[in-house]
């Protein structure tokens, strides 16, 4: 039986969470994987926003921020269980993304990158001037999730790293299982279709605000439900998830790996996530080494790194 | 009974009179065209019909409605269709994803359904698809179902792009310039479409610079020159009309009365 591009890219997904522990040398590398899965996760929104869609946003950590700063406020001020406060703040993060993007989805191109760029920056000073509720740009204390004690109670004992680990990469799966099913769907197909044309999008039918719209308020909840992950995970948040180097990054995995492409996407967000790490040795030629290689795969690889090699094993297994 | 109706349409563009006052009509299974030389406002004249431009004078009525500057995709509910001279596809999309997304509007549903892929979504999905292959088969574009549109000839691009707008089962279908582009072969093939289309019922209104298949196919012909409609009548009136044959043929006929 042959696959679809969808049951292949869940398959590697579920393959790949599952199996790659078994390879980690030390218990570290758990963390790096749920860095992985988290940054994946905000990546699966920018690929419904971009590379379904066509459009650039570059204010999305400013969502990222809502959902970290949800799980550390909701619980101490609203008494809401930081499960709970995850749900919060992607209600908050689709409410403003539907506010803030009406207007701005009118512009085109760069403006729209403009724009969503002021959107993010507005963010992330907002959660570091306002010292009263966010404790400024030092950061503040995020509460532990139940869920792991309410697992070691049911007998399943997992280590702080493992926990996270399993919980973010099955936190991914899901997204992206959502984000194919849009692919293929009569949504997807309109998304894509306004990437193509817009004229000939709106000569069919399709509501292109309407649906750009959606677009936008989707990629902001996978956004802030990221930032939530990375803020439980580390118990502990600063200012610097809204700010505009994380949106840079998250457009970056995206358009790296290939933001056309769930799977393309994840990749991207693994390399990115992975190559500091791998590059501590060179940190201070690290930014010189992403740019270069960000210039190259733009000039040889439009398509970004997985779509472009699928393409060449493909074309030449014919 | 008239299906659509343009009344006195005009638009200005920086001072410059692109189209002005044009009227006429379409009847349900007839085919209109418009014709007059490069820069006699035709395109201009479709897009203001079909909701990309504002008209800047006058009425455009559909079914009876007023559609004057209504959005296109409002247009298209109301069941008017088109195609562009400049090919308007879906280039990264399947050949056979161009022809679904022309079902938008009977295959689209609640987002969530769509996210969580419940069989409400598959259901529509493929009834559309199922509709799009036959379209695909009209247009005899079946075999490329799957390729990569924009690996297409322009000549199949145009048969696609008619399958896309055929696709929204539409009252009125605007073709601009459907033939262009195209080799002898292909334009027969578009000609019969276009006439088999029309004796279904549609009401089509054509811009074409191919004079012979404006000539066979049309029941109705505007002249348009400089924006302004200076004859109309059935292709044999029309071939005879003077202003006709002097807008065509020289501007000496132009310069010899001022």
């Amino acid at each position: 039986m042959k696959l679809t591009p969808k049951q292949a890219t869940l398959l590697v997904l579920v393959l790949l969470v599952a199996v790659t522990p078994f390879f980690f040398p030390s218990g570290y590398y758990y963390r790096v994987g749920a860095l992985i899965f988290v940054n994946g996760i905000a990546v699966t929104g920018i690929v419904i926003l971009t590379g379904y869609a066509g459009q650039v946003s570059l204010g999305h950590a400013g969502f990222a921020g809502i959902g970290g700063y949800a799980c550390a406020l909701a619980p101490v001020h609203l008494g809401l269980p930081p499960s709970l406060s995850i749900l919060l703040g992607a209600a908050v993060s689709a409410v403003l993304a539907w506010l803030v993007g009406r207007p701005i989805l009118r512009l085109k191109g760069y403006y729209l990158a403009i724009a969503t760029l002021g959107f993010g920056v507005l963010v992330s000073m907002v959660l570091s001037n306002e010292r009263w509720l966010t404790h400024g740009p030092d950061g503040i204390e995020v509460p532990e999730l139940a869920l792991r004690n309410m697992l070691k109670e049911a007998g399943l004992k997992l280590s702080n790293g493992e926990f996270w680990y399993f919980f973010t990469g099955i936190c991914l799966i899901v997204g992206a299982w959502l984000a194919l099913n849009l692919h293929g769907s009569p949504t997807g197909r309109a998304l894509r279709a306004l990437h193509g044309s817009e004229i000939a999008a709106r000569t069919v039918g399709v509501d292109v605000a309407r649906l750009k719209l959606r677009a936008f308020v989707i990629s902001a909840v996978y956004a802030s439900v990221a930032g939530s992950l990375l803020a439980l995970q580390n118990n502990f948040i600063t200012p610097d998830v809204a700010g505009f180097m994380h949106s840079i990054e998250m457009v970056t995995m995206a358009v790296l790996g290939g933001a056309g492409s769930v799977l393309g996407a994840i990749f991207g967000a693994g390399i990115l996530t992975l190559l500091p790490q791998v590059l501590t040795v060179f940190a201070e030629y690290e930014q010189l080494m992403l740019g270069l290689v960000m210039m190259l795969v733009m000039i040889f690889l439009r398509e970004g790194l997985l779509p472009s090699i699928l393409r060449k094993i493909r074309g030449n297994g014919e | 009974m008239t299906l659509l109706s343009i009344e006195g349409l005009g638009i200005t563009f920086g001072g410059l009179k692109a189209v002005s006052d044009v009227s006429f009509g379409v009847k349900p299974g007839e085919i209109v065209s418009v014709i007059g030389p490069n820069g006699a406002g035709k395109t201009t004249l479709f897009n203001m019909i079909s909701g990309v431009y504002l008209p800047g004078a006058g009425k455009v009525v559909l079914n009876g409605e007023d559609v004057t500057g209504m959005r296109p995709d409002l247009l298209a509910r109301r069941g008017m269709s088109r195609t562009f001279q400049n090919l308007q596809i879906f280039q990264s999309m399947t050949v056979l994803e161009n022809a679904i997304a022309g079902y938008h509007l009977r295959e689209s549903g609640p987002i969530l359904a769509d996210l969580l892929n419940l069989p409400s979504t598959r259901r529509r999905a493929w009834e559309a698809e199922q509709g799009a292959r036959a379209l695909l088969a009209r247009v005899g574009l079946e075999r490329a179902a799957e390729r990569e549109a924009g690996s297409l000839s322009y000549g199949a691009l145009k048969r696609l792009e008619i399958a896309r707008a055929l696709a929204l089962d539409p009252k009125v279908l605007l073709l601009d310039e459907p033939a262009a582009g195209c080799n002898a072969v292909e334009t027969e093939e578009i000609d019969h479409l276009i006439a088999d289309v029309a004796k279904s019922g549609v009401a089509i209104l054509l811009v074409e610079h191919d004079m012979k298949m404006v000539m066979r196919i049309s029941n109705h012909i505007v002249v348009l020159d400089h924006g302004e409609k200076i004859a109309e009548g059935d292709p044999a009136t029309v071939s005879r009309n003077p202003a006709v044959i002097a807008a065509y043929l020289g501007t000496e006929a132009e310069h010899a009365h001022g």
